[in-house]
């Protein structure tokens, strides 16, 4: 439960409702079934590490239900065509309903979680990953529908012709599959993994649990717990989408109240988060991880769930080091979503 | 037009007759445990009121919360079973899952899973296991189930399996009552089974319930077909009603909006229902309840099918004030009202006692409030105001000022005005607006549809065609039919230019079938 509202907040908008994903382990649970969390710091160089994640569209998934069995068979064929056994298993995205993948393939095969996943948060393709960033092997990849047909792609030019064959094979078994990216070994996971991002996803749902039981503030809460930023509170009053090439596009602007009742904050989406204004001035952007977020309950609001009347506090959590290196802002900087902008994080700022 | 429009609520039953030129007569009577005694005494009352000028009617239409109250009171539901066909996709979250415990062991009869179901683009998911389906008829059949909900993966768009199935069930169980979740639901498999489950469910109570209603109005000696109000302020027939009771829930809510909009004359507005616990708000989309774009809890059950977008408050005419903190509700007398608030000589201070004092309303005992410290009284009144006016904002697509109805027995805390309102609207016969609501209710056909590659010109006739086939089978007159919303969202990640289109006609009730059905 509290993993399922830490990794809401996480998806910075995106990652998709971890809903079923939460049945599903609520299930396996009750079945006796258990998952082991390691630290990644304890894994032997040579462990072999799955990094798993669901791709397709979300309202296929409301229909195709998601199923463990189906994200354990991917990894299984993986394992059969590397002719190995995995060590361990962990997620692509810690932000959204795939925080939960690597949980039900390790209550189905009995192997450990790593604490640790390749972006901190949600993004729309696997060239935003932190091992895309360290320029690691792409390939092999297995995508896994759930009627037993599996695709290994064995050899890719780049992460973005791996994000483009793989998104054609998954539209062709329904727009819905599982994936395992390209295999990944203890020390590449120690070196360029985004750490202990599992325990931050529960602490953070915690945070806000443990405030809403205090009757505290969960959005103050959250912002203490994590070293982020309050940047805005206010009231939605416009909101404005658009679904292009995979991506859902829009801004939403929210008229200050209270301590910020003389301001308007902009903030852009595509998918995820990606910029937010201050009366016409940037103020914060990617790779920092904007969070919109209930004014009242903390819950994290979906750009696609943002409407007219919300009451929503605006909150930046610190990237991880890695995305805001020169090569990381490559990847997943503004520049990287089609704004001519330089990243000045909110949080280096403030130490200036 | 002349017709008759019951609300059957939780402490009245209300009744109003409505002819062109407006409410002709309105009574109020307290609700029995049968639900019919109260009809009849409801309906007696009227007839005695309008003496000789009674004459004929058209149709009596009855708006009902029996159906929502035996799911949220967990009584009279049947035991069910469950058939969804989608394997091999959906085996680790069956049928019932997200229910709560003590309401899926009163309606979980007995779970199947076959293989069957289609993609988003209509291709199958797996082959229709028609041998896998009839063994599940005949395990039904033997454990003696009298009714079934039937899901496939994605039936909304195609609903060939759920059909298939449906009449497989009817061939080996003859009589069986099937339903089928494409007839209810959206996209969204958990969501729309869980309605039709509550519905199958619902089933046998409806049957008994619709019938005893058709019994009390040939007793009554009025000679009309009889209609039960559905939640989008639209009427269905008694043997569509019988069929699908689900679309009764929030009824009450959407007769009220519909009838502030008829006797307010205005088709686009905010409406606020203050109660004696709660306060409703929704918005009135050209003279309809605008619809909730996502799933809505019936009793604990996530659901995911047509209902109103409604906000509920805790805070009524019988909130229990603290004077201490000058807060309001969500505590309140409820129906001892007349006994425990001030003005009525008890001793809880009450919203209504606020009311009172500030002279905002005329009811009971004024002196009785008479020394209440004024800054206490005016902070908590305050409260009350900004609590509505932050919900009724909550409620709102834009910015635009828009007028509010208030309507509902506690309408006198609705400050005179508010933030993003143009002019707050006290509605007459508010205290019977569900009644008139269900009075002047006509019959609609909705469709809620992806459409994939005949491009949007082309998808929206199609589904103004279905919406049209629907209405008329609900009972609508062809000829009075007209379009009443249409819209068209793109949908992302998905090949073929994929648009899920909602279309919604609506016309009047069709004399000629309902004067047919009334004498079956």
């Amino acid at each position: 439960m509290p993993l399922a509202t830490g990794a809401w907040i996480l998806g910075a908008g995106g990652g998709g409702d971890p809903y079923q994903a939460l049945l599903n382990m609520q299930t396996l649970y009750r079945a006796g079934r258990v998952v082991h969390l390691v630290d990644p710091l304890d894994l032997g160089d040579d462990a072999q590490v799955a990094v798993v994640s669901t791709m397709g569209a979300p309202l296929v998934g409301e229909e195709r239900l998601t199923d463990p069995a189906v994200a354990a068979l991917a990894v299984r064929q993986m394992e059969e065509h590397l002719g190995r056994a995995f060590d361990a298993v962990m997620a692509l995205e810690i932000g959204g309903s795939n925080a939960f993948q690597p949980l039900m393939v390790a209550a189905e095969m009995g192997i450990p979680v790593v604490d640790a996943d390749t972006m901190g948060r949600a993004y729309p393709e696997a060239q935003h990953s932190s091992f895309a960033i360290a320029d690691l092997r792409p390939y092999p990849l297995t995508l896994a529908d759930v009627r037993g047909n599996a695709v290994v792609v064995s050899h890719v030019a780049s992460w973005k012709w791996m994000e483009r064959i793989s998104r054609k094979v998954c539209a062709e078994v329904g727009s819905i599959a599982a994936t395992v990216k390209a295999p990944r070994t203890g020390r590449e996971v120690k070196d360029w993994g985004i750490l202990h991002t599992v325990t931050q996803a529960i602490e953070l749902g915690q945070t806000v649990l443990d405030a809403r039981y205090r009757k505290a503030d969960p959005v103050v809460a959250v912002v203490k717990h994590s070293g982020g930023k309050y940047l805005f509170c206010g009231k939605v009053v416009d909101v404005a989408r658009r679904a292009t090439e995979g991506y859902l596009r829009g801004t939403a602007r929210i008229d200050g109240r209270d301590a910020h009742h003389r301001g308007t904050f902009r903030v852009d989406f595509q998918n995820n988060f990606t910029v937010g204004w201050l009366d016409g001035h940037v103020r914060v952007t990617v790779p920092d991880i904007i969070c919109v977020m209930d004014a009242l309950t903390g819950e994290a609001i979906g750009t696609e769930a943002l409407r007219y009347g919300q009451r929503v506090c605006v909150v930046a959590l610190p990237a991880p080091a890695l995305q805001t290196t020169p090569r990381g802002l490559e990847h997943v900087g503004p520049r990287a979503f089609g704004y001519d902008l330089d990243f000045r994080s909110v949080f280096a700022e403030e130490s200036a | 037009m002349r017709r008759i429009g019951i609300d059957v609520g939780g402490t009245n039953t209300d009744a109003v007759l409505v002819d062109d030129s407006g409410v002709v007569v309105a009574v109020k009577t307290p609700t029995t445990e049968d639900v019919t005694t109260g009809i009849l005494t409801a309906l007696a009352e009227l007839l005695s009121r309008l003496g000789a000028v009674a004459g004929p009617v058209d149709a009596v239409v009855v708006g009902t919360t029996h159906f929502t109250d035996a799911v949220v009171q967990r009584r009279d539901l049947e035991p069910v079973a469950a058939l969804r066909i989608g394997l091999p996709s959906g085996r680790s979250l069956p049928p019932f899952v997200d229910w709560p415990e003590d309401l899926a062991a009163i309606a979980r009869g007995a779970v199947f899973m076959v293989q069957g179901g289609h993609e988003v683009d209509g291709r199958p998911l797996a082959p229709f296991d028609e041998r896998a389906t009839r063994e599940a008829a005949e395990r039904i059949r033997d454990l003696g189930f009298g009714a079934v909900a039937v899901s496939a993966v994605f039936s909304p768009l195609t609903p060939e399996c759920e059909e298939r199935a449906a009449a497989i069930l009817g061939d080996v169980i003859p009589g069986i009552l099937v339903t089928c979740s494409h007839e209810l639901g959206r996209i969204g498999l958990l969501g729309r089974e869980n309605a039709a489950l509550l519905n199958a469910a619902l089933v046998p109570l409806a049957r008994r319930t619709v019938r005893a209603f058709v019994a009390a109005l040939r007793e009554s000696g009025i000679q009309a077909p009889l209609y039960l109000t559905q939640n989008d302020g639209t009427v269905m027939r008694a043997e569509f009603a019988e069929a699908f009771p689900v679309w009764s829930f929030s009824s009450g809510f959407a007769n009220s909006m519909r009838g502030a909009a008829y006797i307010s004359g205005l088709a686009d507005a905010m409406v606020v229902n203050v109660g004696g616990t709660t306060t409703d708000v929704g918005h009135l989309k050209a003279g309809f309840p605008r619809e909730a774009a996502r799933a809505v809890e019936v009793g604990g059950v996530r659901t995911l099918f047509r209902m109103p977008d409604l906000l509920s408050m805790g805070l009524g005419g019988g909130s229990i004030v603290d004077p201490e903190h000058r807060t309001v509700g969500p505590l309140s007398v409820g129906y001892r009202l007349t006994e425990e608030a001030r003005v009525f000589g008890g001793s809880t201070l009450t919203a209504t006692d606020l009311a009172v004092a500030l002279g905002l309303a005329d009811i009971g005992d004024r002196s009785r409030v008479a020394n209440l410290n004024d800054k206490m009284v005016g902070a908590a009144f305050l409260r009350c105001a900004i609590l509505i006016e932050e919900g009724v904002d909550r409620m709102k697509m834009d910015a635009l000022p828009i007028p509010l109805l208030a309507v509902g027995g506690g309408a006198f805390l609705v400050p005179p005005e508010l933030f993003g309102i143009s002019e707050v609207i006290h509605v007459e016969h508010a205290d019977v607006a569900n009644a008139v609501g269900a009075a002047i209710a006509q019959v609609s056909g909705e469709v809620d549809q992806v459409f994939s590659g005949v491009g949007r010109e082309r998808a929206l006739q199609e589904a103004e065609g279905i919406a049209r086939k629907r209405a008329v089978e609900a009972g609508a007159s062809a000829a009075t039919l007209t379009l009443v919303e249409a819209e068209d969202i793109p949908l992302p990640y998905l090949p073929g230019d994929a648009l899920r289109v909602r279309v919604r006609v609506v016309g009047e009730a069709s004399p000629i079938t309902s004067s047919r059905d009334a004498n079956t």
